[in-house]
């Protein structure tokens, strides 16, 4: 395929292969490692619920604010809330074809992960950091 | 001339391939759309995660009027059915790693899968919530 001469491909783009998106395989890539990493980080998220049911205000802050359910639950976040941001938008690319429209719900995805991910990882630090 | 030629190529109404609706519905067929849908309500149930812990943050009465809600007999449904979306959307990703390694395409192994992975999702959702009552 390389030897066809109708290829437009210069070499540097192929090797690059970053295709006309410009960013290659990064999607896909990020999209299964953050899955690998919500593997045992959503079980545990369960776990901490789990642990949490039932205690009173001052366990639950107690048990959130050790370093490590911390550390966790922030990586928990981090990783989930970048997850879905990228799985919302392959659903917005699929099924949004009205350009404009396509546009908007991209830019409302990106912004409702941020706020969501930057929420709960302020309000662990608040809770881990006391208040 | 190039110009307008590229914004009226927008408008022609080219041929579709027949797709979807044309095959036998098919467990595997279910289960993808299962697992987007489930990866869709998660997206917006964590709107509940950052209640808990806003509400944590903001101090007791917050989390008081949380703990309230997600006790009551809807809460518990939301929590029963979040543990069980997370579960399926959990078993269809670490199917989809194989896939991604090429493994478990023979077609009597991808039906055994579906099925797998209809009935182990609700299997821990039940084992979890089983643990929980007789624990709690």
């Amino acid at each position: 395929m390389s030897s066809n001469g109708s290829d437009m491909r210069t070499p540097l783009g192929k090797v690059r292969g970053l295709g006309s998106a410009k960013d290659g395989t990064s999607h896909f890539w990020q999209q299964r490692l953050t899955g690998l990493a919500n593997l045992p980080l959503s079980l545990f998220f369960m776990y901490s619920i789990y642990s949490m049911a039932g205690k009173s205000y001052q366990e639950a802050m107690a048990f959130i604010a050790s370093p490590l359910v911390s550390v966790m639950l922030i990586l928990f976040i981090a990783s989930s809330v970048y997850h879905m941001k990228l799985g919302m938008q392959v659903v917005l690319e699929d099924y949004i074809h009205g350009e404009k429209m396509k546009i908007l719900l991209l830019i409302l995805n990106a912004f409702f992960a941020t706020f969501i991910g930057i929420a709960c990882i302020f309000s662990i630090l608040k809770i881990s950091f006391g208040a | 001339m190039s110009n307008s030629k590229m914004a009226n190529s927008k408008k022609v109404e080219r041929p579709l391939s027949p797709h979807l609706f044309i095959y036998k519905p098919m467990l595997s067929m279910l289960l993808s759309v299962m697992h987007r849908a489930t990866g869709i309500a998660m997206y917006f149930g964590t709107i509940l995660v950052v209640w808990w812990l806003m509400a944590m943050a903001y101090g007791e009465s917050s989390y008081t009027t949380f703990t309230y809600f997600m006790t009551s007999p809807f809460g518990y449904l939301i929590m029963v059915g979040f543990t069980w979306v997370l579960f399926h959307h959990m078993f269809g990703g670490v199917k989809h790693f194989f896939w991604d390694l090429g493994k478990g395409f023979d077609l009597d192994v991808v039906e055994l899968v579906a099925k797998l992975a209809v009935i182990i999702p609700i299997c821990a959702t039940v084992i979890v919530w089983l643990t929980y009552i007789i624990l709690k």
